[in-house]
């Protein structure tokens, strides 16, 4: 009985009814903090002394590299629950986060390089994390495009959870190889001086930005993974209900 | 009355595919040949298309044994359960009472020792063509085949969860490439450490620990991608 819940939450309509009634009050509250996040640092936070304006890509950036390491692990985790418990939701979440990981890994590249032209004068250095960037990026992109490829939806999410389970392993063995190959091959050209404390001025939009992030990243996974529901539970009597009111009885399931 | 048979079984299963695949992969030679030709064909283009100077060449030449040598295991990556997958012993494998990691490991063994080893095994001689100094020679023997090693037991998880796909052998190479970056980084260093002159015991001890972890965890994911996949 104390599992109800668990097994509860692992059913794609609970968490389609839910996440629907969840929505009406979670989508605006998402869309002030980012609203009022992005005006705070972009418009009113005080330029900063080395670097003029171009900094401000930060509060843009830095949430988003947050959230595309974060998400990976979330999505490692979903793919693990899916496979040792049998459920279809899990599986639905992490190739939501699967795909929402490739738009927040390229938004930190993109955003990144934009930054790095006006600060260090060339849009891409070899720079550790640059390069670790990247390749998150790579790990995300092979997620989506194996489960694309593969004819079967259950094979195709369980191959899928079993090399997101893998990539954790190593993340944390690219990154350290990364960083170590960086300190070995130390650039001269990077001229990069930011000091290493951040003034409050700057520090409590940008608090808010990473915050403002979270509630986006939990957003578009919701959407993500509703829309991913209704392409897979296509066939059952609680979507053909929703799509067309009254037509429960005519389905035979 | 007959006696009990001395040898534990479960060597008796990673023996016994070991021994099934080496013996066929001498029965078709060709194949063997395949990697080591790509490596020297690959090494060979690499003075035409970049710059034939020593100097340039030696200085490069560490970084260049590694990635054509991780080159070459990719490409005969694909092949490794492939007929396996088509004659349908992948089944048999997954139906026999031994466990599977068992039998995974002893066909990667088997690659490895069919491409790991010789490609760690005359990498001496092209790195004399690539004019990399004598020092470099052992670290480069050396990490070579802690690395192919590792290599091999990271690509077969790409090779187990392409091995039903038609098109396999693009997403194979997306699936095992961003896996393969720290050996590449680490053994790559081993050997441009021993040219510099100084230790490369570091790099040596990492890649160890690598194989270690990589042992570890990787025949039991394949076993389960093989679960998946061969069934499909």
């Amino acid at each position: 009985m104390a599992w109800q819940w668990f097994h509860r939450l692992g059913s794609p309509r609970w968490f389609y009814e839910k996440t629907g009634r969840w929505l009406v009050w979670f989508a605006p509250i998402t869309i002030a903090l980012l609203v009022i996040g992005f005006t705070w640092g972009l418009a009113f936070a005080p330029v900063d002394a080395k670097q003029g304006n171009s900094y401000r890509i930060i509060f843009i950036h830095m949430p988003a590299a947050v959230l595309s390491l974060a998400g990976y692990y979330l999505m490692a985790i979903a793919g693990g629950i899916g496979l040792i418990w049998k459920m279809k939701l899990p599986f639905m979440v992490m190739k939501s986060a699967a795909v929402i990981g490739v738009a927040f890994t390229a938004l930190t590249l993109i955003t990144g390089s934009l930054w790095g032209y006006p600060t260090w004068g060339t849009f891409w250095e070899w720079d550790a994390r640059n390069i670790f960037m990247l390749i998150l990026l790579f790990l995300y992109l092979s997620i989506v495009l194996l489960g694309q490829v593969y004819p079967e939806q259950e094979a195709a999410d369980k191959v899928c959870a079993i090399l997101a389970l893998v990539g954790t392993v190593n993340v944390p063995i690219i990154y350290k190889s990364v960083d170590w190959w960086y300190s070995l091959h130390q650039p001269a050209s990077i001229k990069f001086t930011g000091s290493s404390s951040i003034h409050p001025s700057m520090l409590y939009p940008l608090l808010l930005c990473i915050v403002a992030y979270y509630c986006f990243y939990t957003l578009s996974l919701i959407l993500y993974t509703r829309q991913e529901i209704l392409a897979r539970e296509a066939r059952t009597k609680w979507v053909a209900a929703l799509v067309e009111p009254g037509t429960e009885n005519r389905v035979k399931g | 009355m007959t006696m009990p048979d001395a040898r534990p079984p479960v060597a008796g299963a990673w023996r016994a595919v070991l021994a099934r695949d080496l013996k066929l992969s001498w029965r078709q030679r060709s194949d063997l040949v395949n990697p080591l030709l790509f490596y020297l064909i690959t090494i060979t283009l690499l003075p035409l298309g970049v710059d034939p100077s020593r100097q340039l060449l030696g200085s490069i030449a560490p970084g260049m044994l590694w990635i054509m040598a991780l080159l070459a295991t990719l490409l005969s990556l694909d092949s490794l359960f492939r007929c396996d997958y088509e004659d349908g012993t992948l089944v048999q494998f997954q139906l026999s009472s031994e466990p599977l990691f068992l039998t995974v490991l002893g066909k990667i063994t088997a690659y490895w020792l069919t491409t790991g080893l010789p490609l760690a095994l005359v990498s001496p001689l092209l790195a004399v063509m690539l004019a990399l100094p004598p020092s470099g020679y052992l670290a480069l023997v050396l990490s070579l085949l802690l690395g192919t090693a590792i290599m091999a037991l990271i690509g077969a998880l790409g090779a187990a969860l392409t091995v039903c796909l038609r098109a396999g052998g693009l997403i194979l190479t997306l699936v095992v490439m961003p896996l393969y970056l720290p050996v590449l980084i680490i053994g790559a260093n081993a050997v441009s450490s021993a040219v510099a002159g100084f230790g490369y015991g570091r790099e040596l001890a990492l890649l160890g620990a690598g194989l270690a972890l990589a042992l570890m965890v990787m025949p039991a994911a394949v076993a389960g991608a093989l679960r998946v996949s061969a069934n499909q």
